[in-house]
């Protein structure tokens, strides 16, 4: 038996998924400049990707803002220099906590959630339907989860990141002695713009990826139960990976000097 | 006359399995056409190639003349208009209300107004003999029967010029499956349509149809007005519709 045949197979599966991907992402790019838009969808959307991820956004972002405190000052102190803990806790969660926490938790509760309902109405032969209602479903479907995700992703970040220095900020005065007047003082003085804007940028991107990857996998769910089963696991490991890649990549790109 | 669909030389395979084999068909405009065969002998598919759902390998799909095998897009949305469908598994929407299902034509397809949009959807509802308190249940919290018709008010709702009925009756009481023939067949006399149903209830298909084909081993192997269903001379057709076990139909089940 060859033995480069498997990798040459599972190249050739990742070379058509990518092809793939990118027709699927040309087609919703295309179909959101295109007439009508629905906004009764887009509103519907926004709530249930924005408003309903609220909750599970606020409290990891409270948690991870606190854990990190915590680490920021332990390691600090190892070198005298736990007074930065307000610092380092606003740049980590602005930069890059806020946005990469929000992300995977809308990843893991939106793009599963996505991929599963646009997976079933595959598999029932809804989005068949559709089109015989001279529907297009890319844009009923896809683009008012897109253009949801994409404008929910940076609010929810922006909240993520206030909380995320909140549960610093509270475990920074409840356990580790610092002045509450001060430590906001450091933090807000320490922040910059750019820190901010560019979590709201990746934000948004990762918006995107959710959105997206909960379509594409959704809309090529094939067979039943499991078949929509294996769509949500699918969406969820790709857009997470995604994230983080693209997290990566953007860092580079927007502190690169 | 441009006839109102027509197949030529239509072929599908999935993988290794041919289903479809050089299907040529043509339906005339304001005509019921039948298409009987087999389970699994390709009705379905060949309903859903002409729709554009499911891709012929080759061949070509006319309607009123205009070759649509291969058109995409907003092209597709307008010929699409002048569809109406009913699946044979219902493929209702199930996260919209049944009034918003059959009025979703109207409205996502055609931009009317909800108000008016609903105020039609209920008038279908009615000529398949639901209800107005079932416009607002949920397609689950429907009988079986129930959402065939449904799907039935869905695919008529915007007096579509070409209607495609998947097994209309099937799953219906014997009462009301002739409600749904009779409204199958003014639907054709009265507005005009063209219809192509699918069906294996025989006595659905002569009240419905003014022609009968039949699909057999990916080709259509007989067609002739409805009247002369009984004397085709065709072996197959008549094993079919007599529900003969013995002919030259095989079925591939093992004693
Ligand atoms: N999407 C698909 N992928 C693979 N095979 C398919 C697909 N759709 C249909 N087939 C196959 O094509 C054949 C014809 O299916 P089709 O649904 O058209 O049958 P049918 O004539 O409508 O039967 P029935 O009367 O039972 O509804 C079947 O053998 C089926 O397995
Ligand atoms: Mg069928």
């Amino acid at each position: 038996m060859n033995p480069f045949a498997p990798i040459g197979r599972s190249t050739m599966t990742l070379l058509a998924h990518i092809g793939r991907l990118s027709m699927f992402t040309g087609t919703a790019l295309a179909a959101i400049v295109a007439p009508p838009i629905y906004w009764r969808l887009i509103g519907q959307q926004i709530m249930r990707i924005g408003y309903y991820s609220l909750p599970v956004v606020g409290l990891t972002a409270f948690f991870t803002g606190g854990a990190l405190a915590l680490q920021i000052y332990l390691g600090g102190n190892r070198y005298g220099a736990e007074a930065i803990v307000p610092q380092i806790v606003v740049l980590g969660i602005t930069r890059e906590l806020g946005p990469v926490i929000a992300g995977l938790m809308v990843a893991g509760r939106v793009a599963a959630a996505i991929a599963a309902e646009i997976g079933t109405m595959k598999v029932t032969e809804q989005i068949d339907a559709l089109t015989t209602l001279a529907t297009n479903p890319i844009k009923y479907l896809v683009v008012p989860r897109l253009i949801a995700a994409v404008l929910c992703m940076p609010v929810l970040v922006g909240i993520a990141d206030s909380i995320g220095v909140f549960g610093g900020y509270v475990v920074a005065t409840q356990s580790l002695g610092f002045s509450g007047g001060i430590y906001l003082k450091n933090t807000v003085d320490f922040a910059t713009q750019q820190d901010i804007v560019s979590g709201l940028i990746k934000a948004a991107a990762f918006g995107f990826i959710i959105a997206l990857m909960g379509c594409y996998n959704g809309f090529n769910s094939k067979g039943g139960a499991q078949g929509v089963g294996n769509a949500t696991t699918a969406a969820v490991v790709s857009s997470s990976i995604l994230i983080l890649a693209a997290n990566y990549l953007l860092t580079t790109l927007l502190f690169s000097k | 006359m441009t006839p109102k669909i027509q197949l030529i030389g239509v072929k599908k395979r999935f993988g290794s399995k041919v289903v479809l084999d050089g299907v040529d068909l043509t339906v005339e405009p304001r005509t019921s056409l039948v298409i009987i065969g087999g389970s699994g002998t390709g009705k379905s598919v060949m309903l859903k190639s002409i729709l554009g759902i499911i891709r012929p390998d080759e061949g070509t799909i006319l309607i009123d003349g205009e070759d649509i095998t291969h058109i995409n897009g907003a092209a597709r949305d307008k010929v699409m208009k002048k569809f109406g469908m009913l699946f044979q598994g219902g493929a209702l929407f199930d996260s919209l209300p049944v009034w918003e299902n059959v009025a979703f034509g109207l409205i996502q397809g055609r931009g009317m107004k909800r108000s008016q949009a609903r105020d039609i959807a209920m008038q279908k509802l009615a000529k398949v003999g639901l209800t107005a308190d079932v416009g607002d249940l949920f397609p689950v919290e429907l009988s079986g029967g129930m959402q065939k018709r449904v799907g039935l008010a869905r695919a008529i709702a915007a007096d579509p010029e070409i209607i495609f009925f998947d097994e209309p009756t099937t799953g219906l009481d014997p009462i009301m499956a002739d409600v749904i023939n009779d409204l199958i067949a003014s639907t054709v006399k009265d507005v005009g349509a063209t219809a192509l149903s699918i069906t294996h209830d025989m006595a659905s298909a002569r009240k419905i149809s003014d022609r009968i084909a039949m699909l057999y081993g990916g080709k259509i192997i007989w067609q002739g007005p409805t009247a002369a269903i009984d004397n085709s001379g065709n072996p197959y057709v008549d094993q079919f519709i007599h529900g003969k076990a013995e002919g030259p139909i095989k079925m591939a089940v093992k004693a």
